[in-house]
């Protein structure tokens, strides 16, 4: 119990205009670790983040962060973490280093201990050179950068980063990917992490919870969440109609959960490679042409797909009208 | 302790937004000093109407003008907290270890104290353009308190409404509706006498009033010294109620996050 640094149960928020952002949302993770909230626009995540950064408050449930309660002990919880909001919210008329001192200063830190500190984070994060500048001045990578080093002044035991990537371009991304990597290997920092890639949450997270609509449709490490879909993806695309292929096709050994979506047949197969043969073997016998045949590995996509019943692109779009309002 | 010392932060970092806009300290320097003049040259005649009890315009006008800069700058505060929500600088410091009422007091304080330099330049301009205060020093550090309280009372307005209504043009609007008219229904520009007398009784209500009324009674020393105690007494009320509503604004913009 002791090595959860976060711990989410049954959080329920609704806003004006019946709009339940959180219906039952619960999650734990563990100390130390990098945690990935995944899911579409609008499915709840920032409303997560912003009741276990006791900046707003659930209706239902309770969450602790480092064993603090978020609304009874919300002080304490304040000073163990460190947030880093999709807006960024650093200072954009002062610089760089104003902006960390007065972080550091609310956070209680003073005089040469906290001077010593802002000199680490600017050399830390690329910025000594740009520590005297108005902080409007600077790229969107730059100003990320700054956003995380201002979250990290006081060395909080949990960070929080809401869609710490998006709007950035891929180069920067991949940038702040290894930074955020580095915060989860060196400093043993257990963060909270949101994203609505699927490659980011892959890369970063060693677990996960994936967010739809305001619950947790599945959780676990991102391996073991596309080993429970039990093998590859194989996909092929018709020429022609299926006509009486379908019914050998089932018969097929090691070849599962067969659909068909106009002249793209979709299946599982525990082995990929192996299935392929035997399938083009069954169309061709019934006079059925094929246009490509791809295998993959299953992805966080698949996942997706198979819990919140709808692909991940649809759900985004879906749902991002709403998340905007 | 840890309150006064955020506040201390915050409104240093606020003098320091304005302190690197040139342009703002430029206009609102040559504001001030345009009205006085201005006003004073365009009202001249004003003091030769029977009843206006005195012939020294500008020395009548000085404290008036005082008192409504303060008035009217002091409306503006909520402008730079609409733009720290809407960038998410609120929200940021709401998750620190901040203390809550230093958010408010470091603004409500940045903005006295950029209006107590302001005073104290206007009066100096009215001394040169040669208005005499009978007050002496005492007089017009009395006046310049009285400006620092109803700069701090709409301060706090300001951010109450700004935090209530979360809209730039809603701000705007309502602070050009209400400027000329709480200016024009006190006697700023006019000596009480010759308002029309519905006007003067409405005056009574006008925090603007209270405070034109007291600030001209400390500088010119004349009127007494309990008209600038009671006017200052309600004037602190209103700042206090003023605060007060501005913090349970900042409680229910958090409560609807």
């Amino acid at each position: 119990m002791a090595s959860r640094a976060i711990e989410a149960e049954g959080l329920v928020k609704e806003y004006p205009g019946d709009v339940r952002a959180l219906d039952g949302l619960s999650f734990a993770v563990e100390e130390g670790t990098v945690f990935g909230l995944l899911g579409p626009n609008g499915a709840g995540k920032s409303t997560a983040v912003r009741i276990l950064t006791t900046l707003a408050r659930a209706d239902e449930g309770t969450a602790t962060v480092a064993g603090h309660h978020v609304s009874a002990d919300a002080a304490s919880v304040r000073s163990t973490i460190g947030v880093v909001a999709q807006r960024g919210g650093a200072d954009r008329e002062a610089t760089a280093r104003e902006n960390l001192r007065l972080s550091g200063r609310l956070h209680g830190i003073r005089g040469s201990e906290l001077e010593r500190r802002i000199d680490e984070l600017l050399e830390r994060f690329g910025l000594s050179e740009a520590a005297d500048r108005i902080v409007r001045t600077f790229s969107g990578g730059m100003e990320r950068r700054l956003d995380i080093g201002l979250a990290l002044v006081h060395r909080p035991r949990v960070l929080f980063l809401d869609e710490p990537t998006t709007g950035l371009d891929p180069e920067v991304r991949a940038d702040m990917w290894q930074e955020i990597e580095r915060l989860g290997r060196d400093e043993g920092i257990t963060v909270l992490l949101t994203t609505h890639y699927l490659e980011e949450a892959d890369r970063l997270a060693a677990d996960l919870a994936i967010v739809d609509r305001g619950r947790v449709v599945a959780s676990g490490s991102p391996d073991a969440l596309k080993r429970e879909l039990q093998g590859d993806a194989v996909q092929v695309e018709l020429e022609t109609e299926l006509n009486g292929a379908r019914a050998g096709l089932d018969r097929l050994n090691g070849l599962r959960e067969v659909t068909i979506d106009g002249r793209v047949l979709r299946a599982r197969a525990d082995d990929g490679a192996r299935a392929v043969p035997a399938v083009l073997a069954t169309l061709d016998s019934h006079g059925v042409g094929v246009a490509s045949v791809t295998v993959a590995r299953p992805s966080l996509d698949d996942v997706y797909l198979r819990y919140a019943g709808r692909t991940f692109g649809e759900a985004d779009q879906n749902d991002h009208v709403e998340a905007n309002r | 302790m840890t309150a006064l010392a955020h506040t201390r932060y915050m409104t240093l970092t606020h003098l320091r937004q304005l302190w690197r806009q040139p342009w703002w300290i430029a206009v609102s320097l040559v504001q001030p000093v345009i009205w006085l003049l201005l006003f004073g040259a365009l009202f001249q005649s004003v003091a030769d109407l029977p009843g206006f009890g005195s012939d020294d315009y500008i020395t009548f006008i000085a404290p008036g003008i005082v008192i409504m800069t303060a008035f009217f700058s002091a409306g503006w505060t909520g402008m730079g907290l609409l733009e720290d929500l809407d960038r998410g600088v609120t929200d940021r410091l709401l998750t620190s270890p901040i203390s809550r009422p230093a958010l408010i007091a470091g603004r409500v304080t940045q903005q006295t104290i950029t209006m107590i330099i302001q005073s104290l330049i206007m009066v100096g301009i009215a001394l040169i353009a040669g208005a005499s205060f009978a007050g002496g020093v005492l007089g017009i550090a009395g006046l310049i308190g009285i400006a620092a309280l109803i700069s701090a009372a709409f301060a706090s307005l300001s951010l109450a409404f700004a935090l209530v209504t979360r809209q730039e043009e809603t701000l705007i609007a309502t602070l050009t509706f209400l400027q000329l008219p709480l200016s024009f229904i006190s006697s700023t520009l006019i000596a009480p006498d010759l308002m029309p007398s519905w006007m003067e009784k409405l005056a009574n209500y006008n925090p603007v009033e209270w405070a034109v009324e007291a600030g001209r009674a400390a500088a010119l020393g004349e009127g007494g010294f309990d008209v600038v105690v009671t006017r200052a007494g309600l004037l602190a009320g209103f700042a206090a109620v003023a605060a007060w509503l501005a913090l349970k604004a900042m409680e229910k913009y958090q409560r609807s996050l």
